[in-house]
């Protein structure tokens, strides 16, 4: 099996692009990347994209994105996972390279949110749950985080101010990041007072949607320069659970994250200890709590316990959201699982900043659509 | 037509309500609220408040609670049921049935009669008629009558005060099946406009004064006294009598006028607290009724339906009413189940802000 | 228009008919065709009594197109009593008290339409507080 290398990375900033179209916006990522990868010849081209043919009535986006970005004639296709996308179509990337059918893929997370106004938004977004069974019921995907963040709350009298660690965390590293849509803090008074969006579940527990693209550069040994800043992809999986949350017999299990962790540390062989920072889904905030549970690092019920301001912290045992995560990165849906694949790759080149995670070596990133009806985790190693 | 032996329409096969079910939505519009409105806060009201449906009601919630209420009392299957005949005069749909949803969301089977009827206030006990004539001449053991309405009054007009929502079902079945047993039906009927709704029209239209003598007046009066003089009756046979009862007046004139005192109209008299139902008004007024009333006791219910008619009932109660009537929802715990609204929310719930 | 999606659930989504596994007697709402408990074929029409409890709750204040006449509106997961959990919107609460565990009934209510108000209306499920009964 090929090992794959992520040698270049090209995003641009989440935010409301109005005047950038989907083309546009996928093109200066891809640019980006293959700059900073020495501008190789790329194969193929994944996109990961959640929601173009709802919002900006546009699919086709392999032969979209190609043409925009001066790729003529490559293979390119689009790859959908719900907000998880980005993340699905790294996993194609890799897949493409260990199967040795390419040397060099381009990856690219795209969403364009803001082709259109209205609550039209909201209803394609609650796309990645079930259409018939929750959509219908007028679910969206913040009403089901607040529908799980009650149970919590409810199973485990856990108090509420213990998801603030997550909005906290990440506006705290978002303040360095010239790439996020937020760059303030946030303490927990403002984080108390903040507006209800879905009872229990407040403003800052839930992400804001935007514009972005995020693009990878994939290559195998073969392609790989000496000197090169490359970072091992040790690890892609996919796991999914039922579409629905109310098919599971325990809602709060998350299994989804539990498979799919446990089958990339494995594939990695790597224990949890082994990780220097976790792009967990910060947001919403319950999301990134039932994470830290299922995936194993804090035992069921205990992971208010565990989701500590230091514990989360850039120095703490587990760093989350090192460069804003999602919550202060701005949420574009089918490209956030590649800004945190970004956001790793950074880390592990020394590029953070005054974010850097010192020495940092390994990390984990993870990508959830829907309420975790898909999960999928990469494993980075520096070079 | 004056044959006295013709005029009753009596079963061959004895017939009677197997069980009975209403629903009543819980918002209630005080009239000051109306009164505070459209008129200063001047003057009085024809009723103290009305039931007002919630945003997710109508007809056909109104009816499918109802009919679940029915069945409970009645303990049959749905699948017994030989026909689901729902009259209202709001049906949500002006082309499409309304029954066919309620038959669905019962659980009825497919091989039965289904349609909606429409004659204004009457147009729930027509159904009824029907179910009696389906089930007496034994093309079918059981049939499901239904009267439900959200009814529309125009804002600031006298209407407003009581058009209510709310409505009743009954499970028609063999007498000996029967928590009450009715021995006939008559009906009057002229051509009286003294109220309509045309198509495409959001209100109705009605002759004021008109509506009084010629038309509630005449036809309730007539299809009583010929129901009490066919059955060789008086008014002091009956436990409990029953009206149309479009505000408080109406029906309290006429049962003096018939000869019925004041205990016996009270139970059914409703509309003071709920405003007029509409289809379901005489109906849910018999619920009230069946729900207090004892083996032996008899009931006379006269509709009346503008346009105009009235369908008269003389009914029995039977032992079997002791053991059904606990298994549904009271008529009067539905009236207690009650939340106050203001003009404003009243104004949202019957989609009267101008959104487009 | 969407007609075939919602004419082909109505069932379930008035009667509210799941179904029950023939080889585990798992009861099952929605209705699948493999059984979730035991993995066996599913087919057997099943109806639920509609009586349950509040799993969990949230009142949606931000509510997607098609549900802007009813905000805000509480959405519920409703654990009924022959075991599955479905999703479901609360109604008729008033000013009554809505706590996980609080006993719930199903009624059939208008849940939507389809587009404006040309389309069809589509009823289904909602809960409510149980009703006080005599």
């Amino acid at each position: 099996m090929e090992k794959v290398y992520i040698t270049g990375i090209g995003q641009v900033a989440v935010g409301e692009h109005w005047d950038q179209s989907l083309a546009a916006l996928s093109s200066k990522a891809i640019r980006a990347a293959l700059k900073d990868a020495g501008d190789p010849q790329p194969e193929i081209v994944y996109i990961g994209n959640f929601l173009a043919s709802s919002i900006s009535h546009q699919a086709n986006l392999g032969a979209l994105v190609c043409d925009a970005a001066g790729l003529h004639g490559l293979e390119g296709t689009t790859v959908e996972a719900g907000e998880a996308s980005g993340a699905a179509a790294l996993h194609m990337g890799y897949l493409a390279i260990t199967s040795n059918m390419a040397d060099c893929v381009v990856v690219v997370g795209l969403e364009k949110m803001t082709d259109m106004v209205g609550d039209e938004i909201e209803a394609f977004a609650a796309q990645s749950g079930d259409t018939d069974f929750e959509g219908m019921q007028g679910l969206t995907p913040n009403g089901m985080a607040g529908l799980l963040m009650q149970r919590y709350l409810d199973q485990y009298h856990a108090p509420c101010e213990s998801f603030a660690s997550f909005p906290i965390t990440a506006h705290a590293n978002g303040v360095n990041n010239p790439f996020a849509m937020y760059r303030k803090n946030v303490d927990l008074d403002s984080y108390g007072k903040a507006p209800m969006v879905s009872v229990p579940l407040s403003l800052y527990d839930v992400p804001t949607f935007a514009d972005g693209a995020a693009a990878l550069v994939l290559v195998n040994r073969k392609l790989l320069r000496d000197g090169q800043k490359a970072v091992l992809i040790s690890a892609s999986e996919i796991a999914t659970d039922t579409l629905a949350v109310h098919d599971r017999a325990d809602p709060l299990a998350f299994d989804a994250v539990h498979i799919s962790t446990t089958k990339a540390l494995e594939k990695a062989k790597l224990t949890r200890d082994c990780l220097d920072l976790f792009e967990c889904w910060d947001t919403p905030s319950i999301y990134g709590m039932l994470s830290l549970e299922a995936g194993g690092f804090a035992e069921r019920g205990r992971g208010w316990q565990f989701a500590t301001l230091d514990n989360l912290a850039l120095t703490g045992r587990l760093p989350v959201a090192t460069l804003g995560g999602i919550k202060a990165h701005g949420f574009a849906p089918g490209a956030a699982g590649a800004y945190q694949v970004l956001d790793a790759v950074q880390q592990l080149r020394g590029e953070a900043g005054r974010n850097q995670i010192a020495s940092a070596q390994v990390a984990m990133t993870q990508a959830i659509s829907g309420a975790a009806a898909s999960v999928i985790t990469h494993i980075l190693r520096k070079m | 037509m004056n044959d006295r032996e013709n005029l009753l329409l009596k079963p061959a096969r004895a017939v009677g309500i197997v069980g009975y079910g209403v629903y009543i939505p819980q918002y209630r519009l005080p009239a000051s609220e109306i009164l505070r409105i459209w008129a200063g806060d001047e003057g009085g009201a024809p009723v103290k408040e009305k039931a007002v449906p919630g945003l997710d009601e109508d007809t056909i919630t109104i009816s499918i609670e109802a009919a679940r209420n029915a069945l409970a009392r009645a303990g049959i299957d749905a699948q017994k049921l030989r026909a689901v005949w729902v009259g209202s005069e709001s049906h949500p749909y002006v082309v499409k049935p309304s029954s066919t949803v309620v038959a669905e969301a019962i659980g009825a089977s497919e091989h039965i009669q289904a349609a909606d009827l429409e004659f204004a206030c009457k147009a729930g006990t027509e159904a009824v008629v029907a179910a009696m004539a389906l089930v007496g001449s034994k093309m079918g053991d059981y049939a499901l009558a239904i009267g439900a309405d959200t009814a529309q009054g125009k804002p600031g007009d006298a209407l407003e005060f009581t058009a209510a929502a709310g409505g009743a079902a009954f499970v028609i079945g063999p007498a000996e099946n029967a928590l009450a047993t009715i021995a006939a039906s008559y009906s009057y009927v002229t051509d009286t406009p003294d109220f309509w709704r045309r198509q495409h029209q959001v209100y109705p239209e009605h002759g004021q004064r008109f509506t009084g003598e010629p038309a509630y007046f005449k036809h309730v009066t007539a299809a009583a006294q010929t129901m009490l003089s066919q059955l060789g009756t008086t008014a002091a046979d009956y436990a409990f009598a029953v009206f149309h009862q479009p505000n408080t007046k109406f029906p309290q004139r006429v049962a003096r006028e018939l000869g019925f005192s004041k205990e016996q109209i009270e139970t059914g008299l409703l509309s003071p607290v709920i405003g007029n139902t509409y289809a379901g008004a005489s109906l849910v007024g018999l619920t009230a009724v069946l729900d207090i009333a004892k083996p032996g006791d008899r009931i006379l219910v006269v509709s009346y339906g503008s346009g105009a008619g009235s369908d008269a009932f003389d009914m029995r109660v039977t032992d079997l009413i002791e053991e059904r009537r606990n298994k549904a929802p009271l008529t009067q715990q539905y009236i207690e189940r009650r939340i106050e609204i203001d003009y404003a929310t009243y104004a949202r719930y019957r989609g009267k802000i101008v959104m487009k | 228009m969407e007609i075939p999606r919602h004419w082909r659930l109505q069932k379930q989504r008035l009667a509210l008919v799941g179904e029950v596994c023939p080889h585990c007697q798992a009861k099952i709402f929605p209705a699948r065709d493999v059984c979730p408990e035991c993995g066996g074929e599913a087919k057997t029409a099943f109806k639920f009594s509609g009586k349950g409890e509040v799993y969990s709750f949230t009142t949606l204040h931000s509510v997607p197109a098609g549900f802007e006449e009813n905000a805000p509106y509480t959405v519920a997961l409703v654990k009924l009593d022959e075991g599955p959990i479905i999703t479901a919107q609360l109604t008729d609460v008033g000013e009554r008290e809505v706590k996980i565990g609080t006993p719930v009934e199903m009624v059939t209510r208008r849940i939507r339409q389809d587009g404006d108000e040309r389309g069809m209306l589509i009823y289904g499920y909602k809960f409510r507080p149980v009703l006080r009964m005599s």
